[in-house]
Parts: structure tokens; C-alpha cells; sequence
């Protein structure tokens, strides 16, 4: 069971790491892989943190992962990243978006969003940061961050030979594919 | 065949399809409300619909099984306990056609309010139960479902819980099977629950769980997997995954998938083989307390506890005492509670209830419980489903006892959870002569569990026109002589309303009538609100609405123009008008 591979996927509710986690799974299906996921529906919603857990080999059992579990992370908000990053290996991969939403707690001034998230996570991993919401702005879609650091994903998993260009063609609605396979692309570079 | 990804829930959908169910009936409830989100797909071959409640549902479904049709019903583990009464009855009468009822529940309590173990049900209903463990079973195992219940004429329980409801994993579908049609002849002696009845029903049911414990006993559903004889675990549902996730081969399995009646001369034949016996199960010692009366040494909660989820982790750490590595952050998140959305209509609702600090206010399940939460922290209690009106009697009652009458107390529930059962509360407040305001946040939807229809939404499951029940006409048809229906986002309207409530010689009831943005089939007017910073003194009075769109920046307030809904409460509450309605 050792070539199980373990990835979570957190954020912020409504960033798109569902959507992710659909072409994910989609494409490791396509390749053969027995897959698990996992999500939580309910109170996670409206605007709640979010996490999902997908994991992908020859055989897979359990469709959760405990603390110290994960293989790699991608945190589509990096304040997530800190909140979730007891489930990553000491050497998993952390990819992280450099990138805010303030909690309601902050916004209104009764609590302060923590300093220097992204050097916590450097000293404690390996980590890929992507300025996605700015690549995303650069392409005219800022909702396609989701997809650039799926890209990055797939590059730092080493899962570059599924065709994910021809899994979202058959996701994604035409009106957005385009501007989501040049996020894809961006992704895999950055 | 082409293996697909599916959740627990389509894919007891899909076995519910294949074993050829005829009429479905459910309320939504997380982690439930997929399976039958999952079954207008099918809407060709079997009815479905949306109850208001539970008991309705199993009522329904259990109504068209005595009428010889495959039926289920769907329901969280809570819903259970609303649909007791007719279930209990149903195991004495028992079934007609194949009757299935899925219990999910939720350790963990991800979306609940507690996390009871319905394997309790099962013995004390003394209604069979399966449990599957992941997608596959839940599909295979719901056929196996109506074959045990259709073979012993017995309703049975399909346990599902929050992992194997939400987790996807891959499944294999097969071809529906249609039951034989048998023409309904009237059985009063099997049907009618008279006392005299009732007697030799339980004498049946009895003989009939003894037979179901030998077929439990032999059924390929608890199956053993022999590694060895060092270490024997009888494990079921998402538990069996977990255990196997961290023994691999290096232990024997029992794997138990009917869980009720439990299949005990193969659970001491399998003890026999082993020499440490481990019950690896979530929640209760279900299992491990029968075996243990059964005479059966094993170990299990002392280790595991009784406590929430558990995982392939915890289960390291508890029965091999290996703890896991991981990195704790040194950089604290701040939370990131739940709150009412930007441009929630409940809001201008609990903002104005919530500038008096000595009214009180018995909440109840759905969105609105988010009322409770600061800044507009405007709920004194939260029970169940439906307790909004009668627990606000209650608490006025005792007031009036204690000589606190000068209590303003008001009960608040959505659309959904008046037609579930609040209007028999609404009811005991007016025979009673109570001295509560009940108010209706009709939002036009069941909002919490993802947007399903209700007696009042006009629509049902199958998306089809339905009948709007009118809200106002029956609280006034109950003897509510003075209905205020008011539009809650209007903050005017909103306190006067509640003035009116408050001040009326005869009884009152609000009705607080806005539809949720989120809505997808109805057109709503979005725009968004900016502020004026010049006019603004950073007073802070439009952060006492708990919108998640508005933020303090260099001292003055901010709106988030990507969140804004432009609903204009907080322009409402600007004491400096420096907020106002932009065009988008």
C-alpha cells in the first residue's frame, strides 16, 4: 500500500478547490488509479474554511488522512496553509497561494490576521509559492487562480504524463476553458 | 465496465435504482441530502419527493411498501427521532414490499448538534441494520438491503455516516431489477397495530430477528479475511477502511455488515482463531458490548473512545501507540466562523432584535442559527427541528411564574422548519395562551442543506410546479388575528413591525418575507453599496450587522465590492448616511 499518494487541497469556501479536486480525481481515474476523496458539506460553506482530501494508487482504503498524513498541500489562502499544515508530511510539499481573505473577525478589527505566514511555512517545508491571483488577474479571469495552482500542483507531484489539458476540456464549460488551460500552463511553470 | 467516482450518497441512489424502489420519500438533512438530490435521474422508473419531515417521510414510504411498492426513505441520524414513532410500529407490523431506511450520521457532529449512534436504533427498534463501508458497498450492499427486508417482511436500516455519505470512491453500476407486481389485497391482522395484533406481531418479530441472526450468520456481507492468528479485529463501516489502512495484512479481519442482528457464532468462531481480539468502531461500544455479554474477551473503546471521528491516525496512536510526525505552526490562523451571507435576508431580522438586550429569543435549526453569533448575538436557545415556538412558550410560561412577565420573548424558524413542525408550536402558543411573538423567516427555501424545496417553495423534487402553501393564511387560519408580513432588509419597516407584534391587543405573529440571493432559478437585484469616506467617522455602527462584505481600513469603513449584494442594511444603520446604493 506504501505507493499511495496523499494530497489536501484547503482554502477559503467558494475559491474552487472542489472544482480542482473533480479534475484531479477525473484524471487519476482516467489513469488507472484507484481514488478516494473527501469533502465536508454544510456548515463548511459561506466563507468557512475548506479542506479536501484526495488520494490516489494502486489500491486505496481509507478516504482520510490524519495529521502528519499528506504527501502535499496546496493552500489556495495562506493563512489555511498554517491551519492545515499539521496533516503535511514533515517532508510533504506545501504549495501555497500568496494570497488573503480576511476572516470576518479581522475585517471588522476584533482580531488580527497572523504575520508571516508564508516564512513559518518555509522554515517548516518545502514549499512552492505561487502568486496566483496575480497571474489570474494578468489573464482577465481572477476566479482562475484555482486552476493556476492546480497547475503548480501537478508539477510539484510529478503527474505531468495524465493529459490535464484533455481532462478539462471535458470538465470545464467551453466559455471558461480557455482562459483555464493558460492558468494551467501558468501553473505548471511557476 | 467503466468504473465511476461517486459519493456514498449517489451511490445508494444508484443501488436504490438497481433494487428497483418505486417511491421514495425524505426530508434534507446533512449528511443525507444527496441521495435523493440523486434520484430525479431516475425519475422515470420511481417517484420521488421531499416530505416536510421525517416522520412524514417514513410514513409515506413505509405507506407504499404495505401497498407493494419497493420503497425508501432518507433521513440524518437526528430525523430518526422524529421518525421513531411509525418506525417502531413498522418492525412489529412489518413490511409489504421491500422498506429501507437510511440513517446517516455524523461523529464528529461536521453539521449536527449531537452525534447519537443510531446502531442504538436498531436494537432498540429491533429493525435489521447494514452498513456499508465505501461507494461500492453502498450501491451493492442497498440491494442486499431490500432482499433481507422483502425475504423476513421487516423494514431495514442502511447506516450510512458523514465519510462513507461524502467520500467518493470508485463504483461499479449495474442493470435495475424489476420486482414482480402483486395485486394489494386488505391484511388487517398484519397491518392494523390493535393491541391484540400488536401481541402477536412482537411474538413474530422476535422469531423473525432469531432467523435474520442465522442468516447474518452465514450472509458473504460479514466476512472474514484470515492473516495470521496474533491479532483478530472485528471491525464495520468507514472503520473496517481505517483499520485496514493501518494493519494491512498484519491482522485478521472480521468485517461485519450487518451489523444487527450481529452475526455472533461467527464473530466466537472468528475469536477462537485469534489471540488479542480488537473491536475497532466509532461512537458506542455497539458491537463490543454484545460480544462482551456474548461471553467473547475482546478489547476496543478502552482504547479507542467513544468520542468523534476517528481516523487511520488516531487508531495508530491508540491501539500501536505510534504518534504520528507532523509540524505544528508557530503562526496561529485566526478562525473563520460560519456567518449570515452578504445580503442574507435574516439579517435586518436579528440586527433589530438585537438592539434590545433584554428580549429573548428561542432560535431553531437552519441558517438563522447563525443569528446566535457576534455581533448581532441575538439567541438565547437552539434544540431541534420545530422547538422555536414551543421552547419560547415554555421560557414565557416560566417567566410568568417566576414574576418576570415583562419578558419579551419571541420564537424564530425558517419556511422549512414551520412546515416540518413548527406549526404545532405555533398552535400551543395560541390555545395556551402564550405570551410569544412567533416569528417565520420565509426565505422561500430549505437553505442550510444546499437549497432543496418545501411546501412553501412552490416546487418540488423533481423540479416540477407544486402548490405554494400560503404561510400567512395559516397562522391566520389558526387564530393569529394580527399576521405582520414584512420585508426584513427594510429596517423601518423590520422594527416597526416588531413594535406593532409587541404592542397588539390581539395575537401576533411576523412573517419576514425575502427570498435567499442564492436562489438560482429567480432573478434577484444585485448591486453593490460604497462608502462615502469623506462623510464616514469610522463609528463603527455598520460592523454591529456582521456582514462579511464590510471591513475597517485606515478607520474608515470599507465594502467589499466583490462580496456586496448592495441589500443596503448597513447604509440603513449609517448614523452619517455615508453609505449609499451604487449602480454595478
Amino acid at each position: 500500500m506504501n505507493d499511495v499518494k496523499s494530497i489536501i487541497l484547503v482554502g477559503v469556501g467558494g475559491q474552487g478547490a472542489i472544482l480542482v479536486s473533480r479534475i484531479l480525481t477525473h484524471g487519476l481515474v482516467q489513469a488507472g488509479y484507484d481514488v478516494k476523496m473527501s469533502e465536508v458539506h454544510g456548515m463548511a460553506q459561506r466563507g468557512g474554511s475548506v479542506s479536501v482530501q484526495v488520494r490516489f494508487g494502486s489500491k486505496v482504503h481509507s478516504p482520510i488522512i490524519g495529521r502528519g498524513g499528506a504527501d502535499i498541500m496546496v493552500a489556495f489562502e495562506k493563512m489555511e496553509a498554517v491551519r492545515y499544515c499539521e496533516y503535511l508530511r514533515p517532508d510533504g510539499i506545501a504549495v501555497i497561494n500568496d494570497y488573503e481573505i480576511l476572516p470576518m473577525t479581522v475585517a471588522s478589527g476584533s482580531a488580527e490576521y497572523p504575520e508571516g505566514t508564508l516564512d513559518e511555512m518555509k522554515k517548516n517545508f518545502t514549499t512552492v509559492i505561487v502568486d496566483a491571483a496575480s497571474m489570474a488577474r494578468d489573464l482577465g479571469n481572477p476566479r482562475c487562480m484555482n486552476i493556476v495552482l492546480f497547475g503548480a500542483m501537478v508539477n510539484a507531484l510529478g503527474l505531468s504524463e495524465i493529459d490535464w489539458v484533455a481532462v478539462m476540456r471535458e470538465i470545464l464549460p467551453s466559455r471558461i476553458l480557455e482562459v483555464n488551460l493558460k492558468a494551467f500552463d501558468l501553473g505548471l511553470k511557476a | 465496465m467503466m468504473k465511476s467516482l461517486m459519493s456514498g450518497n449517489e451511490a445508494a441512489a444508484r443501488g436504490a435504482f438497481e433494487a428497483g424502489v418505486k417511491v421514495c420519500s425524505a426530508y434534507p438533512g446533512t449528511p443525507s441530502t444527496e441521495v435523493f438530490e440523486n434520484l430525479p435521474q431516475y425519475g422515470d422508473d420511481l417517484y420521488c419527493e421531499w416530505a416536510p419531515n421525517e416522520k412524514v417521510a417514513a410514513e409515506v414510504a413505509y405507506g407504499a411498501s404495505i401497498a407493494g411498492a419497493r420503497s425508501l426513505c432518507a433521513m440524518k441520524h437526528v430525523g430518526v427521532n422524529v421518525a421513531a414513532d411509525p418506525l417502531f410500529t413498522a418492525a412489529y407490523n412489518g413490511a409489504g414490499a421491500g422498506f429501507v431506511i437510511i440513517t446517516a450520521d455524523d461523529p464528529s457532529m461536521h453539521s449536527s448538534q449531537n452525534e447519537q449512534d443510531n446502531r442504538l436504533y436498531s436494537k432498540f427498534a429491533k429493525i435489521p441494520m447494514i452498513e456499508p463501508s465505501n461507494s461500492q458497498e453502498c450501491k451493492d450492499f442497498m440491494i442486499e438491503a431490500f432482499k433481507i427486508s422483502e425475504m423476513f417482511e421487516v423494514p431495514v436500516f442502511f447506516r450510512m455516516t458523514t465519510r462513507v455519505c461524502h467520500s467518493k470512491s470508485l463504483v461499479e453500476e449495474g442493470k435495475r431489477t424489476e420486482a414482480k407486481v402483486v395485486e394489494y389485497r386488505r391484511n388487517v391482522p398484519k397491518f392494523v397495530s390493535t393491541p391484540a395484533n400488536a401481541r402477536l406481531h412482537h411474538v413474530d418479530l422476535e422469531k423473525k430477528l432469531s432467523q435474520i441472526e442465522e442468516y447474518s450468520n452465514q450472509s458473504s456481507l460479514n466476512s472474514e479475511e484470515m492473516n495470521g492468528s496474533e491479532l483478530g479485529i472485528v471491525t464495520s463501516s468507514i472503520s473496517y477502511e481505517y483499520a485496514k489502512e493501518v494493519f494491512e495484512d498484519k491482522a485478521s479481519y472480521l468485517k461485519i455488515s450487518i451489523c444487527n442482528p450481529l452475526p455472533m457464532a461467527k464473530i466466537k468462531d472468528f475469536a477462537g482463531k485469534v489471540k488479542r481480539l480488537i473491536v475497532i468502531e466509532e461512537l458506542e461500544p455497539f458491537m463490543e458490548d454484545q460480544m462482551k455479554a456474548a461471553g467473547i474477551k475482546c478489547e476496543g473503546k478502552n482504547m479507542t473512545g467513544k468520542l468523534f471521528e476517528l481516523n487511520p491516525e488516531l487508531i495508530r496512536e491508540r491501539i500501536l501507540g505510534q504518534k504520528a510526525e507532523f509540524i505544528v505552526s508557530n503562526v496561529k490562523p485566526v478562525g473563520r466562523p460560519p456567518a449570515l451571507c452578504p445580503g442574507c435576508p435574516h439579517r435586518g431580522f436579528f440586527y433589530t432584535l438585537s438592539r434590545k438586550s433584554d428580549y429573548v429569543i428561542c432560535g431553531d435549526i437552519g441558517c438563522y442559527t447563525l443569528g446566535c453569533a457576534p455581533p448581532l448575538g441575538a439567541m438565547d436557545s437552539c434544540v431541534c427541528m420545530g422547538g422555536g415556538f414551543s421552547v419560547a412558550h415554555g421560557m414565557s410560561k416560566a417567566f410568568q411564574m417566576n414574576r418576570e412577565s415583562g419578558r419579551k420573548v419571541f420564537g424564530v424558524m425558517g419556511d422549512s422548519t414551520f412546515f416540518h413542525s413548527g406549526m404545532t408550536g405555533a398552535v400551543e402558543i395560541l390555545y395556551n395562551k402564550g405570551a410569544v411573538i412567533p416569528c417565520v423567516l420565509d426565505n422561500r427555501i430549505t437553505g442550510m442543506t444546499g437549497h432543496q424545496d418545501n411546501p412553501g417553495s412552490g416546487y418540488d423534487l423533481m423540479g416540477r410546479e407544486a402548490l405554494m402553501i400560503d404561510i400567512e393564511k395559516v397562522l391566520v387560519a389558526f387564530g393569529y388575528e394580527n399576521v405582520i408580513t414584512v420585508d426584513p432588509q427594510d429596517l423601518k419597516a423590520m422594527q416597526k413591525a416588531v413594535d406593532d407584534a409587541l404592542g397588539s391587543d390581539v395575537p401576533a405573529a411576523i412573517i419576514c418575507k425575502r427570498p435567499c440571493l442564492l436562489i438560482k432559478r429567480m432573478k434577484h437585484d444585485i448591486s453593490c453599496c460604497a462608502v462615502d469616506s469623506n462623510k464616514c467617522r469610522g463609528c463603527r455602527s455598520c460592523l454591529k450587522i456582521g456582514c462579511p462584505a464590510i471591513a475597517v481600513r485606515f478607520k474608515k469603513a470599507f465594502i467589499d465590492p466583490t462580496l456586496c449584494t448592495g441589500c443596503t442594511v448597513c447604509a440603513q444603520v449609517c448614523p452619517f448616511d455615508a453609505i449609499s446604493k451604487e449602480a454595478r
